[in-house]
């Protein structure tokens, strides 16, 4: 799913200076997985806004909103009534969100909330973790199941680098080294043979993430 | 031939090869590579020269080894795949051999963030395996990586690559050189080797799968002359283990400079008996004037002249 993290308040607390009453808006999806943006963080992002605001003597209202998947148009477009009352919105959701709201409310200004991280896994309670870049062209099948396009610092595609030492990356003494994890586990399954295979370069620019912006269409389910 | 340069020759002849090794100026200082040269001319068969190594920005590797071929020696220029795409980097190497650069030596690149602009968004397109495999598809087919486009010119290179023998999994890493030499590797040259039991296992594993015969292995030494020496090749090498044997020998001694020496002649003595080894690398973290000393004391001077 897609991780991300709340933006320091004094960041928000700036861009939402000239305004005094917005709709603050969460995401039932990714950002309640990861504690960033549900519902909860909506209710103490609002308080801790009110809070600084009045202690500056420049009150602002505002008003909490949670749609089920704020990417998805039927969802946002539950939020057009309550978007008419304020002068701007502030999205704790991914960045997807942000722009679905841009992209149906074209006339009030819709600002983020958090940065969005990564797509990744949680590792446990409070911590997660990237696996995925969305690269296009999927190459698990290659690698034992583990990504080195998100894993390896370098998205190597051969090995490891000289600096992979005792299972861990030299960039990030805390993280593993992602081929030290892909070999082990090809020797789990009895596939080392797979670490043999020269794997040629990347299509990065025909199927991939630098082809420019990425559509599926899918004649099948449009109406 | 391959490439026809001096360093293949020798290498080609069975001679013990020597490179040495340049690092551009952080700037344009033209005066620093030439002083570096002229440290180096005739006491090695080609010499290294940098591709913004450890990150830090400096004069790029393809102009400094113009540069050196002006000055008389034969480059062997770095490229890393940290800073170019495919683009640039084959249109960097038709600028090279154009330029009279006849060495090349492919590797990923030390990570940016060790660098000096951790700002930077890095490339990595090709890794140096697919980099390795692209030079020798322009040499020998005479044709751009993933195409049957024909180039205008040849491209004659003789072929490096790098491998560290200290870093994990150890039993992979007879593997990989195998992966670098079907990709096209023509030589190689190791991280700074200071532990010479472990080098010894790793050449065991190379010679067990007969890799020594299919590839030139060139062992990379490093002088240390002092203590500070020594902290620097831990922090440029973070990947390099300097045994504690090794360090005591140097801060215990009461001239480390000539101790450093020494233990580096001695090193020379040790690799030159281990089978399948054809060349060192000498490199100077800086000591660029010591490398003569070494080179006139490891039995290695005067160099070849073919």
């Amino acid at each position: 799913m897609i991780k991300a993290e709340q933006k320091p308040i004094d960041e928000i607390l700036k861009y939402l200076n000239p305004y005094n009453k917005i709709l603050l808006s969460g995401c039932g999806a990714c950002v309640t997985v990861c504690h960033a943006g549900g519902e909860k963080e909506v209710e103490l992002l609002a308080s801790g806004l009110r809070m600084a605001r009045q202690k500056i003597g420049k009150k602002i209202e505002v008003l909490e909103i949670t749609p089920a998947r704020q990417c998805e148009p039927e969802f946002a477009l539950e939020m057009s009534e309550t978007i008419e009352k304020v002068e701007a919105v502030l999205s704790i959701s991914c960045g997807v969100g942000v722009q679905t709201l841009v992209r149906h409310f074209q006339k009030i200004p819709i600002f983020p909330g958090v940065n969005t991280s990564f797509l990744g896994e949680t590792i446990t309670h409070g911590v997660w973790e990237e696996r995925c870049q969305a690269c296009g062209n999927c190459v698990l099948e290659k690698t034992g199941g583990i990504c080195p396009i998100s894993r390896c610092a370098k998205q190597l595609l051969n090995g490891p680098c000289g600096g992979s030492s005792k299972g861990k990356c030299e960039i990030k003494k805390e993280a593993d080294c992602a081929w030290q994890l892909i070999y082990d586990r090809l020797k789990t399954l009895n596939q080392l043979y797979r670490m043999e295979e020269i794997i040629p370069a990347k299509r990065w620019g025909v199927e991939s993430r630098d082809s420019g912006l990425r559509r599926i269409i899918r004649e099948d389910l449009k109406v | 031939m391959k490439a026809g340069s001096n360093l293949e020759k020798v290498l080609e002849k069975g001679l013990f090869a020597v490179t040495g090794e340049l690092g551009p100026p952080e700037g344009n200082d033209v005066s620093v590579v030439k002083r570096k040269a002229d440290l180096l001319r005739g006491y090695v068969d080609a010499v290294n020269v940098t591709d913004n190594q450890t990150a830090i920005v400096r004069m790029s590797s393809l102009a400094a080894s113009a540069l050196v071929v002006q000055m008389g020696l034969e480059p062997i220029m770095h490229m890393v795949t940290r800073d170019r795409n495919r683009i640039a980097i084959q249109s960097d190497i038709f600028g090279a051999t154009a330029l009279g650069i006849k060495n090349m030596l492919c590797m990923s690149g030390v990570h940016h963030t060790f660098g000096n602009q951790v700002d930077a968004k890095n490339v990595h397109d090709l890794d140096s395996i697919q980099l390795i495999d692209c030079v020798r598809t322009l040499r020998d087919q005479g044709t751009l990586l993933g195409g049957d486009e024909k180039i205008e010119g040849k491209v004659d290179l003789l072929i490096g690559a790098v491998m560290n023998p200290f870093a994990d999994p150890f039993e992979f890493q007879a593997v990989r050189l195998a992966k670098k030499i079907r990709a096209g590797a023509d030589f190689i040259q190791t991280y700074p080797i200071y532990d010479m039991e472990r080098f010894k296992e790793w050449m065991k594993m190379v010679r067990d799968r007969g890799l020594d015969k299919k590839v030139y292995i060139l062992v990379t030494l490093c002088p240390l002359g002092s203590e500070e020496m020594i902290h620097c090749m831990e922090k440029d090498f973070p990947r390099t283990a300097v045994p504690d044997e090794i360090v005591n020998r140097i801060v215990k001694s009461e001239n480390s400079a000539i101790e450093g020496v020494k233990l580096c002649v001695d090193q020379i003595r040790e690799i030159r008996e281990i089978e399948g080894i054809h060349g060192i690398h000498l490199i100077n973290m800086g000591w660029t004037e010591i490398t003569r000393q070494i080179i006139e004391m490891g039995g290695l001077f005067p160099r070849p002249k073919i």
